[in-house]
């Protein structure tokens, strides 16, 4: 034995033949087991989602097991004695027993939660790294789309989930759920009766969110998932613009041994936090707020973090109804619930679908890409994105303005006063600054380029002036640094008659063209670092370039 | 004995003949680059490990899966020892139980990501990637193809089987839809809906014929207005013989102020009230969150999802936040025995507007009502 191994063992190359056989994997396997994949600390965010499903899976199974999504009253006679003998719910109850009449049923109840809370995060930040890095470019936006996909149904299996336990809390998310659903012009009181089985609240809606949220739901975040995770391992992971890699490569560590092994740590990782969490880290105590009643609330109510924007968005708005036809029984438009309900969620959803469609239609970029771009590289996007989230972080911090107001001191009213103005400053605020701040960092790798980092050797010239010695970047960083692409443009320039090209014509056209002068090009070179800050750099710039000279 | 294996390994012989995990050269389960790399001793994308170095992981490692073996087994052992049922032994219970688990999970997952960063190599092997658009000869026969089955079908030359095909599918299409209709398990026309919207039990009679009385939320007790007299106490009220029919407190669940008879404003109907007593709806007209909140220093009422807030001493009306309308107010007086009851139904729609509302509140007054 010298531990390392000559051929395959009989025990895995029994089975593998019998396989094989059957299936004819080895002809997969000889592309695949070798797959290599690039490294990058951003590209774990997606698997964080990703093993937060599967933990949710297992999870929710064990809490189907006992579960009893049951509105028929009953009387508790648990062990909980707080609540013994109050009316409530089958599901409340059963709720209640998991938590303390099944051993580790807390423990599932919370993990579960959690793992919710972190599927949904782990989703958003994922999406924001694609989103600044370009990876949603060709050929990739269809996964782009199952992603935008898979984001608006885990808010509603959050939301369905959210509902199930029947606890105060919960009912008032339902509550709030049902309010929206009837202020919808012409089929309000249509969806919400069809939806609750009759009048608010019922006693359908939690077994009919119960088979939402346990099998149709999941289902297809099943399917959603699967289709993009092929998607990825075919068109293979884009890679950050680094040393030896292009866009024709890829450069990492192979799926067999390294890679598969990461993947299972990780797994276990984002497990062990989960249940971490769930040990030390209380969440949704259900038994302190109550068995459900449309007649009671507890102040300071908040939903899960992912539609604390949507709780924002209905906190901020101005009190307008508009009764179309005065006192016909028809035309009534509650815009102070309408508005804040689907326009945020509307321009965030429907922005991010379209994004990179309207990007492709301004640079008249049909190229594939397969290296991530530096969100500085393309700073109108990076603006944009930036506009986003601070769009979508106001509203969020604005849902929980009472928090604020208590915790601060400030007064209630002016945190809805100065979130009405905020949320059309902040970001337009947000794109200007992170525009400018995009340039700067540009600047600076321009400069790294040209002059070289600072060596923290200081050097006196026979004048007597002092300069620091710059000597070049590392092989690594200047790599990185030009993998640097100017972001294309259409050819927006007149011909000699004065006729602009193609598809730039008429206002639309106009428009595009003066969107794409705008947005595509170089905006600041990396090679001609000197254009920025001659004086500054002149004499550091010369005596590192004579130092180079010398030391090497 | 795994450990002893590598103890006795000619330290000299760092660099092993083939890379760990890679198959022997020339078997055809590799790439073309790969089988180069595997045949040579510096391969290239692959550096190995210092080997002095990975046997002090090993043992790193071997400490996480050990910590991880011990922690699976408290766990097993947490389970059989800590019984749950209260608070405070759920408690004890979910604490051994969860952090077992983080430890064992925790172990693994360090072990295997030392193992991974300091025993196998250090990869930087290059891939290929080609255009994800097939050959334009594929393409051309996938066109090719599609044309003849198209053809040969005769679902191109055939008109009356297209259409009548496509008209098949219409109706088909809708009967999931149609299937849905039942969905408001109450059997009653569509037009109905908005109909029972705009009634709730207050409108009803006891068995006896009697107006509904006006009882405390949770106790159930009738309120004598002579009792009720504290100016600036509220109570939750809900319907006699509704106090547990959710339905109805959905709609029905009010509010009870009593006021100074100075500290009452115009906004408030003065002929619904009793002795200074109002009765407002609990149901926020925003989007119907129970509007529980009240400060008696400037009789505010204060919705606690969304901040609305009634001035309930002046009718109720919006003095902040998104809701549009005022709390409807109930008419109320006492029966024979002094104790409250509702003089009939709410004149508006409680609760969150819909479409089909319409303008309630001048409904009201043209009929003479002051709402």
């Amino acid at each position: 034995m010298s531990g390392e191994l000559n051929t395959v063992p009989k025990g895995v190359a029994g089975p593998s033949t019998w396989l094989d056989d059957r299936l004819g994997g080895a002809n997969f396997l000889k592309r695949n087991l070798r797959k290599i994949f690039p490294d990058h600390w951003s590209f774990l965010l997606g698997e964080i989602a990703l093993y937060s499903f599967v933990i949710l899976l297992l999870t929710g199974t064990f809490l189907t097991l006992w579960f009893n999504p049951s509105m028929t009253e009953v009387v508790y006679n648990g062990p909980y004695a707080p609540l013994k003998g109050v009316m409530m719910s089958e599901a409340y109850a059963s709720a209640l027993e998991i938590s303390f009449e099944v051993r580790g049923g807390l423990l599932m109840r919370q993990m579960h939660h959690w793992a919710a809370l972190l599927f949904v995060a782990g989703m958003t930040v994922h999406m924001l790294r694609v989103f600044f890095t370009g990876a949603y470019r060709k050929p990739r936006e269809i996964n782009w789309l199952i992603g935008v996909l898979l984001l608006s149904l885990a808010l509603v299996e959050g939301l369905t989930g959210y509902s199930l336990p029947d606890d105060l809390l919960s009912g008032a998310g339902l509550r709030i759920t049902e309010g929206v659903a009837i202020s919808l012009p012409l089929v309000g009181t249509y969806i919400t009766f069809f939806l609750f089985g009759g009048e608010y609240p019922g006693t359908d809606i939690i077994p009919r969110f119960y088979s939402l949220h346990i099998l149709l739901i999941p289902g297809i975040l099943l399917a959603l998932i699967s289709a993009h995770m092929v998607l990825m391992w075919v068109q293979k992971h884009t890679q950050m613009p680094g040393k030896s890699r292009t866009n024709t490569n890829v450069v990492g560590a192979p799926f067999y041994p390294a890679f598969m092994a990461k993947a299972g740590a990780y797994f276990l990782f984002t497990l062990g936090v989960i249940a971490g969490l769930a040990t030390v880290a209380q969440i949704n105590p259900i038994w302190l707020f109550g068995p459900y009643t449309p007649a009671d609330i507890s102040a300071g109510s908040q939903p899960d973090w992912y539609m604390g924007f949507l709780e924002g968005s209905l906190r901020i708005m101005p009190p307008w109804e508009w009764n179309l036809f005065g006192t016909a029984h028809a035309g009534t438009l509650p815009l102070s619930v309408i508005i804040p309900a689907l326009v945020p969620l509307g321009i965030v959803m429907t922005g991010l679908a379209l994004y990179p469609f309207l990007e492709q239609w301004v640079t008249g970029d049909r190229r594939e890409h397969h290296v991530a771009d530096r969100p500085r590289n393309n700073p109108h996007r990076t603006s944009i994105g930036m506009s986003g989230i601070t769009f979508y972080g106001l509203l969020w911090l604005l849902g929980a303005n009472d928090e604020i107001a208590a915790n601060f001191h400030i007064s209630l009213n002016w945190t809805t006063y100065i979130g009405r103005v905020l949320i059309f400053v902040g970001p337009a605020l947000a794109y200007l600054i992170t525009y400018r701040v995009c340039l700067g960092l540009q600047r600076s790798d321009a400069a790294v380029i040209s002059h070289g980092v600072e060596s923290g050797v200081i050097k006196r010239l026979p004048h007597g002036e002092f300069i620091e010695v710059h000597t070049p970047p590392a092989d690594d960083i200047e790599a990185h640094m030009r993998g640097k692409q100017p972001v294309l443009m259409h050819p927006v320039r007149e011909d000699a008659a004065g006729i602009p090209p193609k598809g730039m014509r008429g206002p639309l056209g106009k428009l595009r063209a003066r969107m794409s002068r705008a947005y595509g090009g170089e905006k600041i070179p990396l090679d001609e670092g000197h254009g920025h800050g001659e004086d500054e750099h002149a004499a550091i710039g010369s005596g590192g370039d004579d130092d180079r000279s010398l030391t090497h | 004995m795994t450990d002893n294996e590598h103890e006795i390994e000619q330290p000299d012989e760092r660099v092993p003949k083939r890379v760990i995990g890679t198959p022997a050269p020339g078997t055809p389960m590799l790439g073309q680059a790969e089988a180069a790399e595997a045949a040579g001793q510096d391969v290239p994308g692959v550096t190995l490990q210092d080997e002095a170095k990975a046997r002090k992981a090993e043992k790193i490692v071997a400490l996480c899966f050990t910590i991880t073996f011990l922690a699976a087994i408290a766990f097993i052992i947490s389970y059989v020892v800590f019984q749950v049922g209260t608070p405070d032994s759920t408690g004890v219970s979910n604490l051994a139980l969860g952090g077992s688990l983080t430890v064992a999970v925790l172990g693994l997952a360090i072990g295997i990501v030392v193992w991974v960063r300091m025993i196998m190599p250090k990869y930087s092997l290059i891939q290929e990637r080609h255009e994800m658009a097939s050959d334009e000869p594929d393409r051309e026969v996938v066109a090719d193809t599609f044309v003849q089955g198209a053809n040969e079908s005769g679902f191109v030359k055939r008109k009356l089987l297209r259409r009548t095909l496509l008209l098949a599918a219409a109706p088909l299409g809708l009967v999931p839809l149609v299937l849905l209709r039942d969905l408001d398990n109450s059997n009653m026309p569509g037009a109905k809906f908005n109909k029972l919207l705009r009634h709730t039990v207050w409108g009803e009679k006891t068995k006896e014929g009697k107006p509904l009385r006006l009882v405390v939320e949770g106790t159930g007790q009738p309120i004598r207005a002579a009792d009720f007299n504290s100016p600036g106490g509220i109570l939750s009220v809900v319907p006699e013989g509704y106090e547990h029919d959710l339905n109805a407190l959905a709609k029905a669940t009010l509010i009870l102020i009593k006021f100074r008879p100075e500290e009452i404003k115009g906004g408030v109907n003065q002929n619904w009230i009793h002795d200074g007593i109002v009765a407002y709806s609990k149901i926020c007209t925003h989007v119907g969150c129970p509007a529980a909140l009240y400060e008696q220093n400037t009789h505010h009422i204060l919705c606690p999802c969304h901040q609305s807030t009634f001035d309930a001493a002046d009718g109720a009306k919006v003095i902040f936040g998104p809701a549009a309308r005022p709390l409807p107010q109930l008419p109320i007086t006492v029966d024979d025995q002094g104790y409250l009851i509702a003089k009939g139904d709410f004149d508006v729609p409680v609760g969150p507007s819909y479409w089909e509302r319409g303008d309630a509140e001048a409904e009201a007054r043209m009929k003479g009502g002051q709402a």
